[in-house]
C-alpha cells in the first residue's frame, strides 16, 4: 500500500513522531488539514475489502464467540443472525447476550447498547472532514457498516491521502460478511457446547479487547487518559449500577485530555 | 410454528433486536449528522479523540480486576503476541489457549 504522505506537515501541536505503521488512528490535529481530492468508486471498495480482510477473519472469531454465547443466551440461530446482521456491533451484542434472561430486561438491553455503540458517533465525527464532501446516500450508508476495526483502517487510510471515499464501505462489507458468516458457525456449534469457560470462550471477548487495546496504544500521551479510564471504571463499576461504568470512564478520560489540551 | 431453536423468530426478540438496530445506527451515524451543523474545537476533538482507547480500558479494567491469576497471565499473553506480531487472530488464540492451560493448572 503506498501512502502519500504529501499533505500533513503542518501539526504544530503534537510532540508524536509516528511511524506509518502504528498510531495513526487518533490523532486529532491531522483531521482538519487536508483537503485533497476525494473518490467513492469500485476500485475504493475493493480496497477497502481486501485491506481489512485479514482484520475481518480475526473478528469472525469474535463472531463465533457470540454465535455461541447467543446460543447458551437461548436465542435461536436465526434471531442471532439477524442481530449481528442489522445491529453490526460486537461488543455490544456480547454484552447484551450477558444481560439477556427471562424475562427480558429490554431498556437495560437498549440502553446499555446505546451507551457501549456511543463512541461510534465520536468515531463517525471523526470521519466528518472528509465524509463531508461524499453524497449524504454514500457517507451515511457508509458508515451503517462502520465498525472498531474498519474504523481505524479507515482513518489511517484517509489520513495517508490516498482519498479514497469508499474505503470504509469496503472494509465494512468484509467486517460485515465475517461477522454474519461466523455468527452462523458459532451459533450452529454453539447448541452442541457445553461449558463455555472450559474453552476458554468467555475470555473471547476480553482478550479482544485487549488487542484492540495494544492497537489504541499511541505512545505516552495516551498513558493519562488510559488511567483516568481504569481508575474511574473500577471506582464506578463498584458504585454505579449496570454498565454504565464504561460510558462514565471514557467520558473521564474525554474530560481530562480537554483540559489537558493547552499544556 | 419451528421449534427446535435453529429457525424460531420470537416477536419480542425480534422487537429487541429491532431497537438495538435503531439506537446503533442513530450512534454510529448520529454524530457525523451533528457535526455538519456545529463547529468543534481542536481542544473537544483532542478529548474524543482518547474515547475509544479510553472506553477499551474501561470495560477491561473491572473485568480485569474480577478474573484471577489465569485471567491475567493471559492478558499479558494477548498483549505480547499482538505486540510482537500485530496480528488479532494469532492474539486471540493465544490468550484462549492460555486462560484455558493457566486455568487447567490453578
Amino acid at each position: 500500500m503506498t501512502k502519500l504522505d504529501g499533505s500533513d506537515a503542518d501539526r504544530d501541536h503534537s510532540e508524536s513522531l509516528e511511524t506509518p505503521s502504528e498510531g495513526a488512528v487518533d490523532d486529532p490535529q491531522a483531521t482538519a488539514v487536508e483537503r485533497e481530492p476525494l473518490t467513492f468508486d469500485r476500485e475504493d471498495i475493493r480496497a477497502g475489502l481486501l485491506t481489512c480482510l485479514p482484520v475481518a477473519i480475526g473478528v469472525g472469531g469474535y463472531g463465533i464467540a457470540f454465535g455461541m454465547l447467543a446460543r447458551q443466551a437461548g436465542l435461536s440461530v436465526a434471531e442471532a443472525t439477524l442481530m449481528s446482521a442489522t445491529v453490526i456491533a460486537g461488543a455490544a451484542q456480547i454484552v447484551a447476550m450477558e444481560l439477556w434472561t427471562d424475562p427480558l430486561p429490554v431498556a437495560a438491553i437498549v440502553l446499555t447498547t446505546l451507551a457501549i455503540n456511543l463512541r461510534y458517533s465520536l468515531m463517525g465525527a471523526a470521519l466528518g472532514p472528509w465524509f463531508e464532501r461524499l453524497s449524504p446516500r454514500q457517507s451515511y450508508g457508509s458508515l451503517l457498516v462502520m465498525a472498531d476495526e474498519n474504523w481505524a483502517l479507515t482513518m489511517r487510510e484517509l489520513k495517508s491521502g490516498s482519498g479514497r471515499g469508499a474505503f470504509l464501505l469496503g472494509s465494512g462489507i468484509a467486517i460485515w460478511c465475517c461477522w454474519v458468516g461466523a455468527t452462523i458457525i458459532g451459533a450452529t456449534a454453539g447448541g452442541v457446547i457445553g461449558d463455555p469457560a472450559r474453552y476458554g470462550i468467555d475470555f473471547v471477548l476480553a482478550a479482544v479487547f485487549i488487542a484492540l487495546a495494544v492497537e489504541l496504544w499511541d505512545g505516552r500521551s495516551t498513558l493519562v487518559p488510559w488511567l483516568v479510564a481504569l481508575v474511574t471504571a473500577i471506582v464506578a463499576a463498584t458504585f454505579v449500577p449496570g454498565r454504565w461504568y464504561i460510558l462514565l470512564g471514557g467520558l473521564a478520560a474525554a474530560a481530562v485530555e480537554v483540559i489537558r489540551y493547552d499544556q | 410454528m419451528i421449534s427446535d431453536g435453529t429457525l424460531a423468530l420470537d416477536p419480542l426478540v425480534v422487537g429487541v433486536i429491532l431497537a438495538m438496530t435503531v439506537v446503533t445506527v442513530l450512534t454510529k451515524v448520529g454524530g457525523f449528522w451533528l457535526l455538519r451543523r456545529i463547529e468543534v474545537s481542536e481542544r473537544l476533538e483532542a478529548g474524543l479523540s482518547v474515547l475509544p482507547g479510553a472506553i477499551v480500558i474501561a470495560i477491561l479494567g473491572p473485568e480485569l480486576a474480577a478474573g484471577g491469576p489465569a485471567e491475567w497471565g493471559a492478558a499479558g499473553i494477548v498483549v505480547l503476541v499482538m505486540w510482537r506480531t500485530e496480528n488479532i487472530l494469532l492474539a486471540l488464540c493465544g490468550g484462549i489457549g492460555a486462560v484455558v492451560l493457566f486455568r487447567a493448572l490453578g
